[in-house]
């Protein structure tokens, strides 16, 4: 067991399902030689050849269409986009192709492709670089969405993905690609695509987040301690399908719930989860259903970053006032 | 400089001549049935010749009994394809049962004649998932966004060259309008970049729906925009199923080969509206534009050629187009005795694994289904 960033863990998991499976291919914009922007990559077209990991033209849409293609002449792709901004020149490719394909063969295909790709802000980059996209995919029949808030679950998730038969778009925060290290085992081992993890146990209040929002909605627990507020923490990790087991069975102890996200407020997954606990829970809550999420304007630009994404500060104020209630 | 001493470049001259090498459509019989290339007729023995009409009697014979169908209600969305035929079926019968077909929603023709039935095309228009399914014969469903086709056959024939099939390539069509497409770009550039076994075929029917192909581009020809990608490219007079096919032949033995993709313009024409679904050619072309198209008919060259040759008579033809309409007839009844389709069956096949919700919504509709 070694201590390892989050991005250090992913390119552990695609070392292991490269090395498994014969038919894993990686592909896209620079993760060849260069082994990705970020180096998520780095090391595997050495280790497993051009013809496994190899760079594309520069063309989101057309790296999709191999991805479907390859999945159509029996290979299991793995196709990156650089940053989750350029997923809308792909939209056809996931949301137009991909997601429906299993749907209209019937079933009697499958299209085992994860779409890796980096979001998350508050590192200031280019625009489009950082934008929270999810919203977008969260509600496409047929593709899966997860994303890890840790090196543990990042290794394990990625695993799981590739190997998953359904489409998966697997999304990576970039701020938490070096900012965080955990102990991850060498060897394999899975995290499940569709269960929430609950990441701190606490009986007043539910604090449901994901991604880089667990490690704030963490510190706001913390800090809530320090007041006797004794808050749960859940990590959604799968954003479609909502795990909302473990968020109900948590809602039945606190009967109080924030849910957090860095995306815009409007639609998405803050509202579907918010949703699901109002249509099957709401007669074991004791206050309204709280939200912390980014204001309704386009994504800010990067010096303005901190002023727009939600952080512990404004959970740690919206636990407390919907603990008062 | 001095007056009138030449420029570093000419860019009026490099526009003047730059789709020169591209505007020699290959033709073997021209419009009046005079064979043009009788080196390249003689490879082809009298029964391929029979059956390259018979294809083309079946393709005119489909497309009256599709309208007739239309008309009664008992089809969907249906592309017709007449004056297309020497273009889908000359091409079409170039490939070889391996090799892999992405179609659009005009090229049902060419997908029944790949291997799968007239029924299955029928159920694709009604709306019906076993239009979808071709178990074992290798090729897509028709595709509806134009160009998506064309990424997706890059990564076909990038997955033929990964496995290392042997005399294996895919070949995918779209019309005029879809070389506009930025995916048109995509999936030639990048099958291109891999070297990868493909032909592209472009039916350039003159219309994408009431936008007249000059509009489209400025580029003189279609062809020509794949030397952008290092490919080449050729036109061909999508009226003479010979010259199709033998081009379509030689562009699958070429890319077989190794040597990366290739694409084909047919200049052709579509006789009818672009669907079944209320579109008025008469709303956006004139008749005398139409004329001389219709005088070009494929199935008029090709009948003039047989009955030259003594292999081909009107009541032969007569004879074909009732036993094609009775087929297609059966085929209908066929489609139409397909079962119902199931939402709960839908909700199945959304995911391999269903999600929580989805289980329930399964669950939800057995229950309705089953009173």
């Amino acid at each position: 067991m070694a201590k390892m960033t989050y991005i250090k863990a992913i390119t552990s998991g695609l070392d292991q399902v490269l090395n498994d499976d014969p038919k894993t291919l990686i592909f896209g914009e620079d993760v060849g030689k260069n082994g990705g922007v970020f180096r998520t990559t780095v090391g595997l077209q050495d280790k497993y050849g051009e013809d496994r990991v190899f760079d594309t033209p520069l063309a989101e849409s057309g790296i999709l269409g191999l991805a479907i293609g390859l999945a159509l002449t029996g290979w299991r792709p793995i196709p990156e986009i650089q940053f989750m901004g350029f997923t809308f020149e792909a939209m056809d490719g996931i949301v137009g192709q991909l997601a429906r394909d299993h749907y209209r063969f019937g079933g009697t295909k499958n299209f085992p492709v994860t779409i890796r790709t980096p979001f998350g802000g508050g590192t200031h980059t280019a625009e489009m670089h950082a934008d929270n996209l999810e919203n977008y995919f969260v509600s496409t029949p047929g593709l899966r969405v997860v994303t890890p808030a840790n090196p543990y679950d990042a290794k394990g998730m990625v695993i799981s993905a590739v190997e998953s038969d359904d489409p998966v778009l697997f999304m990576e925060n970039l701020k938490l690609y070096r900012s965080m290290k955990d102990e991850v085992p060498d060897d394999k081992y899975t995290v499940p695509l569709d269960s929430a993890k609950v990441v701190r146990e606490g009986k007043d209040i539910t604090i449901v987040a994901y991604s880089a929002e667990v490690n704030e909605s963490l510190k706001a627990a913390d800090a809530l301690a320090k007041d006797n507020i004794d808050a749960e923490v859940i990590d959604l990790r799968s954003l479609s399908p909502i795990d909302t087991d473990t968020i109900f069975a948590s809602i039945d102890k606190t009967h109080k719930v924030v849910v957090v996200q860095e995306a815009q407020k409007m639609a998405g997954v803050g509202a579907q989860v918010a949703s699901d606990i109002a249509e099957e829970k709401i007669m074991s809550l004791d206050a309204p259903i709280g939200r912390v999420a980014a204001p309704d304007s386009v994504y800010p630009f990067a010096q303005a970053e901190n002023d727009w994404i939600p952080n512990a500060d404004d959970i740690e104020a919206k636990a407390r006032d919907i603990f008062n209630y | 400089m001095a007056n009138g001493s030449k420029q570093i470049v000419d860019f009026a001259k490099i526009k003047a001549t730059m789709a020169d090498p591209y505007k020699h459509p290959v033709q073997v019989i021209d419009r009046e049935g005079k064979v043009v290339n009788p080196d390249i007729l003689a490879k082809y023995s009298d029964d391929q010749l029979v059956d390259f009409m018979k294809k083309m009697v079946w393709e005119r014979t489909l497309h009256e009994q599709t309208m007739n169908f239309s008309r009664q209600g008992r089809l969907g969305f249906y592309a017709p394809t007449a004056g297309e035929e020497a273009s889908e079926m000359g091409s079409v019968t170039a490939f070889k049962e391996q090799d892999f077909l992405a179609p659009a929603y005009r090229d049902l023709p060419q997908m029944i004649q790949h291997g799968t039935t007239v029924a299955k095309g029928f159920l694709w228009s009604k709306g019906h998932v076993e239009g979808n399914i071709h178990e074992n014969k290798n090729m897509l469903f028709p595709q509806i966004i134009i160009g998506a086709q064309y990424v997706e056959t890059a990564g076909v024939a990038l997955g033929i060259k990964k496995n290392k099939d042997k005399d294996r390539v895919a070949f995918v069509y779209t019309g005029d309008g879809g070389t506009s497409q930025g995916d048109w770009y995509e999936g030639v550039n990048f099958t291109s970049a891999f070297q990868a076994p493909a032909v592209f075929f472009v039916q350039n029917n003159g219309w994408a729906i009431s936008v007249p192909r000059y509009k489209q581009t400025a580029a003189e020809t279609l062809a020509q925009k794949a030397v952008a990608m290092g490919v080449p490219s050729v036109q061909v007079d999508g009226m003479d199923i010979v010259a199709v096919h033998e081009v379509s032949k030689l562009a699958r033995e070429y890319a077989a080969a190794g040597n990366g993709p290739v694409v084909i313009e047919t200049l052709t024409y579509r006789f009818g509206a672009h669907s079944s679904a209320g579109d008025d050619p008469s709303r956006y072309r004139t008749k005398e534009e139409e004329k001389p198209w219709f005088d070009a008919d494929p199935l008029i060259r090709m009948r003039k050629v047989l009955t030259d040759k003594k292999l081909w008579s009107q009541d032969q033809e007569d004879k074909l187009v009732e036993q094609y309409k009775d087929d297609f007839k059966n085929a209908m009844k066929e489609a139409e005795a397909a079962p119902a389709q199931k939402v709960s069956d839908f909700l199945k096949w959304t995911y391999n694994v269903p999600t929580p919700s989805v289980k329930k919504q399964i669950a939800e509709f057995e229950a309705k289904e089953s009173k």
